[in-house]
């Protein structure tokens, strides 16, 4: 793997109390899962499961279709539309739109395909700075990091971590009361939504026969970057389309439960354009942008597709025991977890990090939560093929190759198998009978040996292998 | 903007034909659940209250009005202009404002003022859910800036949940630019998974049913 | 009820756990098989088919399936050895249509241990007896793929003398995972460390599962942190009298 992968984890994993905090809160949404999908309180689980995985696969399978479908409706109900192949493009629209409308403030509410496109550290080169209003992105935002998890940007962070930036950037006196740390936040972003003339959101959900965004918060921040700005800008991935807002039915019953263990969020917005004729308020231009940012790349191979179903509800890292030892930062990219985990290669090139599809122990936790029935672990397996076949020439991966062809070889002629048991068998060390051994002595201490042994003790060598066994039963019952 | 290219990226990756009509959909799931009024009555109130909602019972549009008169206990409130509410004598309470249709003004008083009260379009019973849609009736404001928020909500509006709610409104695009679900009050956990209640929206929230 | 069936013992077994297929041959005789033992039997492909190699993984499974094509019945004491022929073997032949329709054919004749015995050997009770507080680790190839889950369960209900004691949280990856638990080996040895806390916690004296893979990876976390909890294959318990 590259160094840095390796370092990343291993610094998580040398951190007790960071790893600590991301196995509780981790576990605290897991359970939450599984307490609000148990066939006892919500018998229809796994038919919303297939009906939600068969929409998901029907929209991504006819992506143009709808796509055409949801600027109609936009547009029908005064809005606009946009399509942006890259971060470029996206950052270009909302620069010129700004500066056309003078709108210089601008406040934004969670949206992971914003920080796919690192849209804040662009909008800074040109002299714009939106302010992030959920607790967790403003947290991270203050401390210029990359969110931790889809769910909770800020699961990393201690209430000391959160005085120190609060101190800092702010200019308060130090508190380290989550609940007072928390109206701190409300006062200073309150002010923001008041003075902001853009708000930028996601979008949880378009829907196509509507021309709407649906949002999904707990804060309460979604519902006023949507509503005071005089401009919204909802930023969005072209799969998050669905049909109808009747599927709604289906994908809201899904989505808070898989996430954190709620029935729904405090707030769902289904926002269909800027204000009508007879509305009080809300904002007066609406702008839906649809990024393509490398989805199309995803798109061909029928059998990965299904990664594009993903409705970003964090289950799969919430369960992931591989997620909760090593947490968000350890992955090379925005998206972490055993979604990030297939994603990534397929948006950023399979030798972006090309052990990332081997850092799994292939469970299969995450396919078991996933609302929309993703298969991850089988495409981790493909993904694991196709590492190997565009490394093929490295060194590592070349003497790889020839283990395990050595290994084909021994395993297609027994009887050489069975005389390498042998050996192995005869030079391993005596141990006391029952006993497992720290590591293997001297020479032998190589490789996989030593690699488990790092952590692990070894089991002894039985001294006679089971066929062994097997033949001088069969030998003493025939006489 | 490039749609064009996007689109026929699109189209070549799925092998389709620009203007193609796609297969059938599966026909949308929704389940309506067999609820009379009084079961769903007690089951909005249940699950209001589970969220640290709190819930009123009202026997008569004066009740109502008695009610939302303790929780102001003499603070100033906005009111909506919802007709259930002055049906109910609501509007006509001291120090409660309504009637207002700007925008300017309306945010100057919801920016500085403790109490919003609103009625609802419709309450689901599951998961203990407001729901609202903005209209010269309903502004989107009053709801969602004051610290407090009382919902006032006649009795033939409380409906079993979501399948129902899009049963009754599969086009809410059709009615208003905005619905909002609202369950419970404002919340987060984003520090140290401890619980905190009215970040942005309102933390207190209480839910009246004539 | 002296049928035959054959045993394919698993490459692991063979080499490092001898007693766990003695054990399961005992069981077997116990309650009326006959078993043989293919002899020309190594291993069903999976550590390559898992580590991306996917044609040298198609050689030994084709060998796999040479070899026991003729077979009545494919007994295994693993449950990832045995969702790997069932459930595998599918995607690795998919463009070898031959091995692809033996593999179609020998699957339903492949039978992991627990199952084996509760749904063809159709037996509850082999007659076991160990006094222990036992608790039980789901393998999760076994668990998700095999959805194996109450069976081993039932089956060590009948054991005299013992007590199941259920972990929490239940159901969580070992860390073993095949060529993962060297690649990553301070992060599997960190999963590895979360299973035995919470086989701890349950105050057993013994670990029991139907994959040896899992039992050496938990084995070898609970020795080197000193922990005198014993790991167990079902077919051991189940053999003990």
């Amino acid at each position: 793997m590259s160094v840095q992968f390796d370092e990343k984890i291993r610094k998580t994993l040398a951190d007790a109390k960071l790893e600590l905090a991301v196995y509780t809160a981790t576990g605290r949404l897991a359970t939450g899962r599984r307490q609000t999908v148990a066939p006892e309180v919500f018998p229809q689980y796994e038919e919303l499961r297939t009906q939600a995985s068969a929409i998901k696969k029907h929209t991504i399978d006819n992506l143009d279709y709808y796509l055409e479908q949801l600027q109609t409706n936009v547009e029908a109900h005064g809005g606009k539309v946009v399509y942006c192949r890259d971060s470029a493009e996206v950052v270009d629209f909302v620069v010129k739109l700004a500066r056309e409308k003078n709108a210089p403030n601008i406040v934004k509410s969670k949206s992971m395909a914003t920080e796919e496109l690192d849209l804040n550290e662009h909008l800074k080169e040109h002299g714009l700075e939106p302010v992030e209003t959920d607790l967790g992105e403003f947290l991270v935002q203050l401390a210029g990091q990359r969110p931790y998890h889809i769910v909770g940007p800020s699961m990393h962070m201690t209430r000391y971590d959160v005085a120190e930036l609060f101190t800092r950037h702010l200019g308060v006196e130090r508190e380290t009361d989550p609940p007072k740390q928390t109206m701190i936040a409300r006062r200073v972003l309150r002010e923001k939504f008041l003075k902001a003339d853009i708000g930028i959101s996601g979008a949880n959900f378009l829907v196509a026969d509507s021309g709407a965004v649906v949002l999904v918060t707990n804060e309460g921040n979604a519902r006023l970057t949507t509503t005071l700005p005089r401009i919204h800008i909802a930023i969005a991935g072209i799969e998050k389309l669905i049909p109808r807002a009747q599927d709604l039915a289906v994908f809201l019953n899904l989505l808070s439960r898989s996430s954190t263990g709620q029935l729904l969020t405090v707030y769902t917005s289904f926002l269909s354009g800027p204000r009508r004729a007879g509305e009080i308020d809300g904002p007066d231009e609406f702008y839906v942008v649809l990024i393509d940012n490398g989805r199309t790349r995803l798109l061909p191979d029928e059998g990965k597709r299904q990664s594009l179903h993903c409705i970003r509800c964090g289950a799969c890292l919430n369960i992931c025991p591989v997620y909760r030892k090593i947490g968000g930062h350890s992955f090379p990219w925005i998206y972490s977890g055993p979604i990030g985990a297939i994603i990534t290669p397929q948006f950023l090139g399979i030798t972006h990090e090309p052990a990332l599809p081997f850092a799994s122990s292939l469970c299969g936790a995450c396919s078991e939560v996933c609302p929309v029935k993703i298969d991850i672990p089988k495409i981790l397996l493909e993904l694991r093929a196709e590492v190997n076949q565009a490394t093929a020439s490295t060194t590592p991966k070349r003497l790889e190759r020839l283990g395990f062809r050595l290994w084909s070889w021994l395993m297609r002629h027994p009887r050489i198998y069975e005389w390498a048991g042998l050996a192995a068998n005869g030079v391993a060390p005596e141990a006391e009978p029952g006993k497992w051994l720290s590591g293997l002595p001297g020479l032998l201490n190589v490789g996989p040996a030593k690699a488990w042994a790092s952590g692990r003790d070894l089991p002894p060598a039985p001294g006679r292998s089971f066929r062994a066994m097997w033949r001088a039963r069969s030998r003493s019952a025939s006489r | 903007m490039p749609r064009e290219p996007i689109l026929n990226a699109v189209r070549s990756a799925l092998g389709r034909r620009a203007g193609q009509a796609p297969p059938p959909l599966p026909p949308a799931r929704i389940v309506v659940p067999e609820m009379d009024l009084e079961t769903r009555i007690e089951r909005l109130l249940a699950s209001v209250s589970a969220l640290a909602g709190r819930t009123c019972r009202a026997g008569s549009r004066e009740a109502a009005r008695e009610y939302v008169a303790g929780v102001l206990d003499g603070r100033p409130a906005v009111a909506s202009n919802a007709p259930f509410l002055s049906a109910c004598g609501i509007t006509a309470l001291p120090q409660v404002r309504s009637g207002i249709h700007n925008r300017e003004e309306l945010r100057q008083i919801c920016a500085t003022i403790p109490v919003g009260i609103t009625s609802a379009d419709y309450a689901l019973a599951d998961p203990g859910s407001l729901v609202m849609l903005s209209g010269p009736e309903e502004a989107r404001m009053i709801s969602l800036l004051p610290p407090v928020h009382i919902a006032v909500v006649p009795s033939d509006r409380v409906i079993t949940g979501l399948d129902e709610l899009f049963s009754l409104l599969p086009n809410p695009a059709g009615i208003s630019s905005s619905l909002v679900l609202i369950t419970g009050p404002s919340r987060t956990a984003d520090i140290e998974q401890i619980l905190v209640r009215g970040v942005h929206g309102p933390g207190e929230l209480h839910v009246v049913v004539v | 009820m002296s049928k035959p069936v054959s045993l394919f013992v698993t490459c692991i077994i063979d080499q490092l756990f001898p007693k766990v297929g003695m054990a399961m041959v005992d069981v077997l005789e116990r309650i009326g098989y006959r078993v043989d033992f293919p002899e020309r039997q190594t291993c069903c492909g999976q550590p390559a088919f898992n580590s991306g190699f996917r044609e040298e993984a198609a050689q030994v499974a084709r060998h796999f399936l040479e070899t026991f094509r003729d077979a009545e019945y494919v007994v295994i004491p693993s449950g990832s050895c045995t969702s790997m022929i069932t459930h595998h073997y599918e995607e690795l032949f998919a463009n070898d249509p031959q091995s692809l329709e033996l593999s179609r054919s020998l699957a339903p004749r492949v039978w992991e241990f627990s199952q084996f015995l509760l749904e063809v050997a159709k037996v509850e009770d082999v007659g076991a007896r160990m006094d222990a507080v036992v608790t039980f680790h789901d393998s999760c190839h076994g668990l998700r793929e095999l959805k194996i889950k109450e069976g081993p369960r039932r089956l060590l209900s009948h054991v005299r003398g013992l007590e199941l004691r259920e972990m929490d949280p239940p159901e969580e990856c070992c860390g073993f995972g095949g060529t993962f638990a060297v690649k990553f080996a301070e992060l599997s040895a960190a999963m590895a460390r979360s299973k035995v806390e919470a086989i701890v916690r349950t105050g057993a004296e013994a670990v029991v599962g139907i994959d040896s893979s899992c039992l050496m990876q938990i084995q070898g976390a609970m020795s080197r942190a000193g922990v005198p909890v014993r790991a167990m294959h079902l077919a051991e318990v189940l053999a003990g009298v």
